[in-house]
């Protein structure tokens, strides 16, 4: 798994994006125990201060737990997937609606298109 | 009260000012970048916190103590150029570091080396540049030092050896230390940054947490550089 930064936005804002797509797509298994702070940062080549508030934030959101002596691992709960996977589902799709709004086309258009695509891609 | 505290340093080399009455304070537990174009005073910066030049005004302060006896004792150094004696041995290095420096960790320094595989019984003169720059880091990170002044340290390597240097500095983040890290090499180094400071003709133009720059600015900090010190 390769860690990408971009220009422009925080790291840690990209930290939790990116760890976000890995629990999504079970790169990382439910349960899954993570490796320390100090490595997960020389593997992503950041600041661990940036990672630990990064892993911090997912652990909040709930997509992570600590267990109190032993580390940090990727929650157990199918649930909580099903959510992160709503959520992301929602934010690409606004994208696709805001991309293609602003070239002029209507809701029902849009619509239209991705219905007209399913058949196609089947 | 900060590990690093400067409070209206000034350092005039004859007519020149090199430094501008420069007011920083600098936590432990940070990594922090000393960025500014060539001339700007980082070198003068750094070499006043280790006790190599001597104020023309104002005082900067390490953990507490002025420059002198018990500063040297809690800073690590590694100067902008080679400095390791040409005749000596990696071997050799490594146990007059542990002599001369108390707080010298034989284990950890062990452990960075292994991962090298260099010749160590040879003198480091015939060993390549950068690896040569890597026994330097070695020597300095190996230290279990509360301030560590990187002056440069990712100039003139490959990128290899550029990335082995900025793991060797992320893997020995202590939370009770601080590094200060001065380069131009800004784009390389930016991500493994807590703080930014700017550094223009002797004087402090700006100091924020780096991904509060990206955040507010919406660029990179080599970007922002870029346009703060466009010529």
């Amino acid at each position: 798994m390769e860690w990408n930064f971009k220009d422009g936005l925080p790291i840690y804002s990209q930290i939790i994006d990116q760890m976000s797509m890995r629990i999504a797509s079970k790169a990382y298994e439910l349960g899954e125990k993570l490796p320390s702070v100090r490595d997960m940062a020389m593997d992503a080549g950041v600041n661990p201060n940036t990672m630990q508030r990064a892993l911090g934030e997912l652990e909040r959101q709930g997509l992570l737990f600590t267990e109190r002596t032993s580390g940090r691992y990727i929650t157990r709960e199918e649930e909580v997937l099903k959510e992160l996977h709503r959520k992301l589902a929602m934010e690409y799709i606004e994208e696709l609606f805001e991309k293609l709004e602003a070239i002029g086309m209507t809701d029902e258009e849009i619509k239209e298109t991705v219905n007209d695509w399913q058949k196609e891609e089947k | 009260m900060g590990i690093i505290e400067c409070k209206g340093l000034t350092k005039d080399y004859g007519r020149v000012r090199a430094l501008d009455g420069i007011d920083l304070t600098l936590e432990k537990g940070q990594i922090v970048g000393l960025l500014g174009p060539n001339g700007s005073g980082k070198t003068t910066l750094i070499k006043l916190a280790n006790g190599l030049l001597q104020p023309s005004g104002g005082t900067i302060t390490i953990d507490g103590y002025a420059p002198g006896v018990e500063s040297k004792a809690a800073v690590a150094y590694l100067p902008d150029r080679e400095f390791l004696p040409e005749q000596m041995s990696v071997d050799a290095l490594f146990k007059m570091y542990g002599d001369f420096f108390t707080d010298f960790n034989q284990e950890k320094a062990e452990k960075m080396l292994q991962s090298l595989n260099i010749k160590r019984d040879v003198p480091v003169k015939k060993l390549s540049k950068g690896t040569r720059e890597k026994v330097q880091l070695i020597l300095i990170m190996a230290r279990d030092a509360k301030v560590y002044l990187l002056d440069e340290p990712i100039a003139g390597v490959d990128p290899a050896a550029r990335d082995y240097i900025l793991r060797t500095i992320i893997s020995n983040y202590c939370a009770d230390a601080v590094v200060m890290i001065s380069t131009h090499l800004i784009a390389d180094i930016e991500s493994v940054l807590d703080d930014v400071v700017f550094i223009k003709a002797g004087k402090i133009v700006l100091h924020e947490p780096a991904d509060q720059i990206r955040e507010e600015k919406g660029k990179s900090i080599d970007g922002l550089f870029r346009e703060v010190f466009r010529c």
